[in-house]
């Protein structure tokens, strides 16, 4: 109950910020529309019922996307430096590897960032492998026990 | 002090349209699918972020900055989640990557679409 009330306050929250007008209809408008929508998702059962709260160490992951970020900018920048040079210095490869993260939460954000850093592309994702697409074969070298995995690994709260 | 932002969002913005050339630049010079996706994802890192910024800073301190930041953070979660899907699927319906340094004996040609 209180969780159900909670995200329906979220739902409306989102709709007071995305529609920026404070007029009476409005306002009552977002309110039933929030309340619906939560109705609706119980009926289709689309939000499961063991839903995971999300178990991570925040004060970590406020360290990481800075450092995500940084690392998002460098690698775009040497990839943007191998699209312009004329020769095309690519050599891509498929490499597969062990990640060290232990939850579904940990593994994901691993393979999200892994595909958002552009070079690599997460293809597969399972507990204990992962199967990568890198654009140069330094790069497929570099994603076992990465500073990356690392980094996700201390997410994690086990 | 208005001019400074002014000039500032201007340079983020020819930022982000010069990595979204070159993002479209790649997805016309590389040799096949997978690293297509790759020069893809300049466009939609640096591209894209680099526009973000600098429309935050035109807007200023008001709610369409912070629609802005929500749309940085949708981007953020969505797109590598795509593109995940996306090489994912190419795999298993059986497109083979190239593979190996270009032009080398060790190069593996591209399968067809």
């Amino acid at each position: 109950m209180i969780r159900t009330l909670a995200s329906a306050l979220a739902l409306y929250s989102i709709w007071l910020l995305l529609s920026g007008m404070f007029v009476p209809f409005l306002l009552a408008a977002g309110f039933c529309c929030a309340i619906a929508i939560k109705l609706f998702s119980r009926r289709l059962n689309a939000i499961a019922e063991e839903t995971e709260v999300l178990e991570l160490n925040w004060v970590k992951l406020v360290a990481y996307y800075p450092w995500l970020i940084k690392e998002t900018v460098l690698a775009a920048w040497d990839v943007s430096k191998r699209i312009l040079n004329p020769r095309l210095p690519i050599s891509p490869a498929l490499v597969e590897f062990a990640p060290s993260q232990k939850t579904d939460l940990g593994l994901v954000i691993h393979a999200n960032s892994i595909t958002l850093t552009p070079g690599t592309i997460s293809v597969e994702v399972e507990h204990g492998r992962f199967l990568v697409h890198a654009l140069t074969e330094e790069g497929a070298l570099s994603l076992a026990g990465s500073e990356m995995d690392r980094r996700c690994a201390e997410l994690e709260v086990v | 002090m208005n001019m400074l932002i002014d000039i500032l969002s201007g340079v983020f913005l020819a930022g982000g349209a010069f990595f979204c050339l070159v993002g479209s630049i790649g997805l016309i010079r590389m040799p096949d699918f997978y690293t297509r996706m790759q020069a893809a994802s300049v466009t939609e890192t640096l591209g894209a972020g680099l526009m973000l910024i600098g429309l935050i800073l035109h807007a200023g301190l008001t709610l369409v900055a912070a629609k802005l930041a929500i749309m940085g953070l949708l981007i953020l979660l969505a797109s590598p989640t795509s593109s995940h899907a996306l090489a994912k699927a190419a795999l298993m319906s059986g497109l083979k990557p190239l593979l190996g340094p270009r032009g080398s004996k060790k190069e593996v040609p591209p399968s067809k679409p």
